[in-house]
């Protein structure tokens, strides 16, 4: 059997965690074994059209709220009664945190944002180094394999489903588990459009030259209805908060289109914004990776560039 | 309060990454060296958190005889003795590396163990889960906010465009991540200290999983190229037209 563990918001399959069963249902077809999932809390439907054949639910008071020993526990119960061949999850935060946890618990390695394996006694695995900037091909040994794949690489599919059983247990938790446990969050801003989910996304970096020279930037996110980015530099020099951190330490951006002002494209800040559908770079410098990995590129100072565009929608903006 | 920060040796790639011709590393011939910037916070946080309450930072890396010069780095930030652990430069498995880490750290009493929350290069999200399960410490992972209240530390992490909370008792570990802090830059008396500050180094035995389990690379790729060409719209703001039309076209304006 193959046991993946399935993420949710309020009831619904998270995203990664759809793409995370595509390759698990995958793996379960060429082994030749069913898919089952554990969901922690809370049951989730229409799990059958991603290959399930059966979830394992946990209940338990203390699971209330993500305490990532805990459900680490819940599974590892699981894994004992069960014996599954594979364990996978998606490469979330809690993901590879609750898969962190089962290696250590288990006393086995954990192969972290895998996009590909192929099974055998061993498996041959491919997995995202340097955040993505490069791939690894890789031997992964251990019983059971525990691997998180990685987000935003397989598309997730939907299959001709069966019936789904359920199938309730209640885990023994410690009181070493529950030690660590989320008591309180904080909502986002409201209102405010988020460098993950904006449209358009205007970036900046060491070429934007200071804190204020980033008004020009803001003016036109505003126009655009689009957030401010920005570069590693950008950020570290305090030009910008490290919310707006757009790479491999900061966010990764999919946005329709990515303004890159005064950014050289260091492979550690393209792989943040890589997967957005169309890139602008606007630099002084026509060599700059930036420019020659875009889609499009102006060539010239980027404060001259952006006041003169600026006024241009403004101007369109007015007369209509 | 005594604290222990692990950071990790890793080149500082540049636009591309240059593979070795076996394909099993990445060619550092023209590239400097670094830590991961989730590592230098890490480091950053331990000096800030002595600095304000009192006790000693022990930096430790696992590496090639090269990587003392990152222990340098952060003793010229206020660290006040570096462990070098010292291997040949061939590649440990994150089960070995925890292994090594929780012999070392076993042998002292931190109250509190920081680490990044994945390292730069091989990005395995599992040695501090690993060291803090080994010493039995409650572990929060990802934090960008440490708040000490007394005996316990408030922590909170990203969740959602807001923050989840966590509140543990010392000793723990926390898995840290940038914009933690703005990290300071090395003084030149700062590097000057660094210099007579203690490095001691030891030789540990590698210890995996063994036969029983093992993540062994087999080669290194870069990814495919997405093969586009660049459409030049113009020299400075002669640009401007073809831009808004562009915005246009992809339903912006
Ligand atoms: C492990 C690791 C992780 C990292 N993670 C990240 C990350 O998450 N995000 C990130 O961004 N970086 C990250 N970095 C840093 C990265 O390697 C680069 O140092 C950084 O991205 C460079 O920022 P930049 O492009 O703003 O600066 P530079 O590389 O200095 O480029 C500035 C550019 O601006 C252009 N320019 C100058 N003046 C003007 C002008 N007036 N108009 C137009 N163009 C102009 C120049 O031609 C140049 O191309 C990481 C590094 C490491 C080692
Ligand atoms: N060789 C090493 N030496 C010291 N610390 C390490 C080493 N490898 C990993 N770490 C620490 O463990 C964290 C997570 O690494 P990883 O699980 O490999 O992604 C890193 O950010 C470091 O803090």
């Amino acid at each position: 059997m193959i046991l993946a563990l399935v993420e949710q918001d309020g009831g619904k399959v998270n995203l990664h965690s759809l793409e995370m069963l595509t390759l698990a249902r995958r793996l379960a077809e060429e082994t030749a074994v069913p898919l089952h999932v554990v969901v922690i809390g809370q049951v989730v439907d229409g799990l059958g059209a991603h290959g399930v054949t059966a979830v394992h639910l946990a209940e338990h008071d203390a699971l209330d709220d993500y305490a990532p020993a805990a459900w680490a526990e819940c599974v590892v119960q699981l894994i004992a009664a069960e014996r599954p061949t594979a364990v996978l999850a998606a490469g979330t935060e809690r993901g590879n945190e609750v898969m962190a946890y089962l290696g250590a618990r288990l006393g086995v390695v954990m192969a972290a944002n895998v996009t590909a394996v192929s099974p055998g006694d061993d498996y041959r695995v491919t997995r995202l180094r340097w955040g993505g900037s490069l791939l690894e091909e890789a031997w992964l040994k251990g019983e059971p394999k525990l691997l998180t794949v990685a987000p935003l690489v397989i598309q997730a599919e939907t299959v001709e489903g069966g019936a789904v059983e359920i199938r309730p247990f209640t885990p023994q938790l410690s009181a070493d588990g529950l030690r660590v446990k989320v008591y309180g969050r904080t909502q986002p801003e409201s209102g405010k459009v988020t460098l993950a989910d904006a449209r358009v996304v205007v970036s900046g970096g060491r070429g934007v030259g200071s804190a204020e020279g980033f008004a020009v930037l803001e003016e036109l996110a505003d126009l655009l209805g689009g957030a401010v980015g920005g570069s590693r530099v950008a950020t570290n020099l305090g030009w910008r908060s490290h919310t707006a951190q757009v790479g491999q330490t900061g966010t990764r951006v999919a946005p329709d289109l990515y303004i890159a002002c005064g950014i050289s494209g260091a492979i550690q800040h393209w792989v943040g914004c890589k997967s957005a559908r169309h890139i602008l770079a606007i630099n002084t410098d026509p060599d700059a990776p930036m420019v020659t990995k875009a889609d499009y590129a102006v060539i010239g100072d980027l404060h001259e560039v952006l006041p003169a565009l600026i006024a241009e929608l403004r101007q369109r903006i007015q007369s209509k | 309060m005594n604290i222990l920060v692990c950071i990790k040796r890793v080149p500082a790639t540049g636009a591309r990454i240059t593979l070795t011709a076996d394909e099993r590393g990445i060619d550092t011939r023209n590239l400097g060296f670094t830590i991961s910037p989730h590592e230098e916070c890490a480091v950053e946080e331990a000096v800030r958190l002595v600095e304000q309450f009192g006790g000693s930072v022990t930096v430790l890396t696992l590496g090639p005889a090269e990587a003392a010069e990152q222990l340098r780095d952060a003793l010229a930030v206020g660290a006040d003795r570096a462990i070098h652990l010292l291997t040949d430069g061939a590649e440990w498995d994150p089960l070995a590396t925890a292994n090594a880490i929780i012999e070392a750290a076993r042998a002292e009493s931190f109250d509190l163990l920081l680490f990044g929350n994945e390292a730069a290069d091989t990005g395995d999200y599992q040695v501090g889960i690993r060291v803090a399960v080994a010493l039995g410490l409650p572990c929060v992972t990802g934090v960008k906010g440490v708040e000490v209240r007394g005996e316990t530390v408030i922590a909170r992490r990203d969740f959602g465009g807001g923050w989840e909370m966590y509140q543990v008792p010392l000793p723990a570990v926390f898995t840290v991540k940038e914009g933690l802090n703005l990290p300071r830059y090395p003084s030149v008396p700062g590097r000057l200290r660094a210099k007579k500050k203690p490095l001691e180094q030891r030789e540990p035995a590698r210890q995996g999983g063994g036969a029983t389990s093992s993540l062994e690379m087999i080669r290194l790729a870069t990814p495919p190229e997405q093969g586009k060409t660049v459409q030049i719209l113009g020299q400075g703001v002669t640009a401007v037209p073809r831009i808004v039309e562009i915005l246009h076209e992809l339903r912006l304006v």
